[in-house]
């Protein structure tokens, strides 16, 4: 792992070097994740979260910084990122599995109980999973919300799912 | 001669930010642009803008486009389709070839140039081949058109511009074997880079293409590694299977029209290479003529509307429109939005370039500030 610049998707230091990514995730339930870890101009997901999670300290181009005590993972962050870089993950979905709920711009959308590949940070199918949910409501402007449980093991690699083929 | 207070050359996210400012101050205006719809390259950005609720972040670049039109309808701004301006002269008059086939000499009390910029190529062997296009020729192909380029799509270049393109072939679905980059360093926000990432794209850094062939059309593209002089590592080439390539590989102010009618020029690498002396009204040195966006210093279409925004405000001011004060006030709010989205780790080196512009000695006897 060379992180972003060389690779496109940032290492496991850069991650946890930033505000947004929780360091050490206790608890079961779901939890945001947002990979932002360059200072870009941009703050929708501090503005959309209602429960004041995501805070920018020092203007709009500092990287938001999570409290994990406030978010509740409701996923109001994921569908206003414009960098698709949020997701909600819980860790103990059910027991031995994990859930992701992720931000997926592609059509076709798969349907709820799919069985689906996930993929990891470099696109690469690590595991199977199942579509548990798909949201596509009006104010989410068409990036669909997928919601995928997949075994605990790949808690930290799973990070979306493979594209399905053209119809 | 017909006259019009302003008159304003491309309907793009500036042009048309210009206009929408000017008319609601009470100008009479009149937006020119050659293509036969408005909006410039605003339409095909379908994916969703960065910046704060002012700047209207998270929301597709394309409904930014319509919102823009409404107010312009709602302002009845006069607008010239299919219209060509071919020259600016003696500082005020502008000869614009109408609907393709008329020719009209205008008078304009104020210019706002807003002419975009075009996409640099690079040259290697096999690039005459068909499939070998800019990146915003792709762009347009899949999100106007609706027409896919190719099957499998190299991109070269790691910018913004080659990342997003890259994402939007992919969501169009092409396959993209791979983006490839010059420098050492990709060159696009992480957030992009990682998307692309994330469907499997591979990216090659300190890569260039060495060829690219095939018979009739694109097969095939040979790249090959750089060292840190540009020179080529033996041993280091591979071939990619692709029938298209899409070169992102920096874009070049529009500035013709500007520089005929006579406005001074500065050059910054950074903003894209030679671009007319401006203040930070947008004033050049010829004074009726303002600019606006990428022939400015090539940015981002959420720069370019409030540039286009202080463009439209600054010219009905100097006509009378807004009283000092107000103009002032208005001004300002408009600068702190376009500082705030030239800060950060990517829009640092912008500002800088930008202010050195604004510092640099314009003519002198021209009244501009």
């Amino acid at each position: 792992m060379k992180g972003v610049k060389i690779d496109g998707t940032p290492s496991a230091e850069e991650l946890h070097a930033s505000p947004g990514f929780p360091q050490e995730s206790i608890r079961k339930g779901p939890l945001a994740f947002i990979e932002c870890v360059e200072e870009i101009p941009c703050n929708p997901c501090a503005t959309a979260c209602p429960r004041g999670a995501i805070t920018l300290e020092g203007g709009l181009t500092a990287l938001p910084r999570l409290d994990a005590e406030l978010c509740t993972g409701c996923g109001l962050c994921i569908s206003v990122c414009p960098g698709l870089a949020i997701y909600v993950k819980a860790r103990e979905h059910e027991p031995g599995f994990s859930s992701i709920l992720f931000p997926y711009e592609y059509y076709p959308l798969p349907q709820k109980g799919d069985p689906v590949e996930c993929v990891n940070r470099f696109g690469k199918s690590i595991c199977s999973g199942t579509v548990l949910s798909v949201r596509t409501a009006e104010k989410l402007d068409r990036t669909a919300l997928i919601k995928v449980s997949f075994p605990q093991a790949y808690f930290d690699e799973v990070i979306s799912i493979k594209r399905l083929p053209n119809q | 001669m017909e006259k019009r207070e302003v008159i304003i050359v491309g309907a793009g996210p500036a042009g048309l930010s210009a206009a929408v400012e000017a008319a609601t101050a009470g100008c009479g205006v009149l937006l020119i642009d050659e293509n036969s719809k408005p909006g410039g390259q605003l339409f095909k950005q379908i994916h969703k803008f960065f910046g704060s609720q002012e700047h209207k972040a998270g929301i597709r670049g394309i409904d930014i486009g319509k919102r823009l039109l409404e107010e312009a309808e709602n302002l009845h701004i006069e607008v010239w389709l299919d219209s060509e301006v071919c020259g600016i002269f003696d500082a005020n008059k502008v000869w614009v070839v109408r609907n393709k086939k008329e020719t009209v000499l205008l008078q304009g009390d104020r210019i706002i140039i807003a002419t975009g910029a075009s996409e640099n190529a690079v040259h290697f062997p096999g690039w005459h081949l068909p499939g070998v296009m800019g990146a915003g020729a792709a762009q347009t192909m899949i999100n106007i058109h609706r027409v896919l380029p190719g099957e499998k799509v190299l991109m070269v270049g790691s910018g913004n511009v080659g990342v997003i393109v890259s994402y939007q072939l992919l969501q169009a679905g092409a396959e993209v074997v791979g983006v490839i980059e010059a420098a050492p360093r990709l060159g696009g926000y992480g957030v992009h880079t990682a998307k692309v990432r994330r469907a499997g794209v591979p990216f090659f850094v300190s890569h260039v293409v060495a060829a690219a062939e095939g018979k009739d059309r694109v097969e095939k593209v040979r790249i090959v590694q750089v060292d840190p002089r540009w020179n080529p590592v033996p041993g280091t080439e591979k071939t990619l299977k692709a029938d298209t390539i899409c070169l992102a590989t920096g874009l070049t102010p529009l500035t013709e029209l500007a520089f005929l009618a006579g406005c001074e020029s500065t050059y910054s690498p950074v903003l894209g290479g030679h671009v007319p002396w401006h203040n930070s009204a947008m004033r050049t040195s010829v004074r009726h003529i303002f600019i606006a966006g990428d022939i400015s210093g090539v940015e981002e279409a959420s720069t370019a509307m409030e540039e286009g925004r202080m463009a439209g405000l600054q010219a009905a001011a100097s006509l009378g429109h807004v009283d000092e004060a107000d103009a002032m006030i208005r001004g300002k709010a408009i600068q702190a939005r376009l500082d705030a989205l030239r800060s950060g780790l990517f829009g640092e080196k912008r500002k800088n370039a930008k202010e050195s512009i604004f510092s640099a000695m314009g003519n002198s006897n021209n009244g501009a500030r």
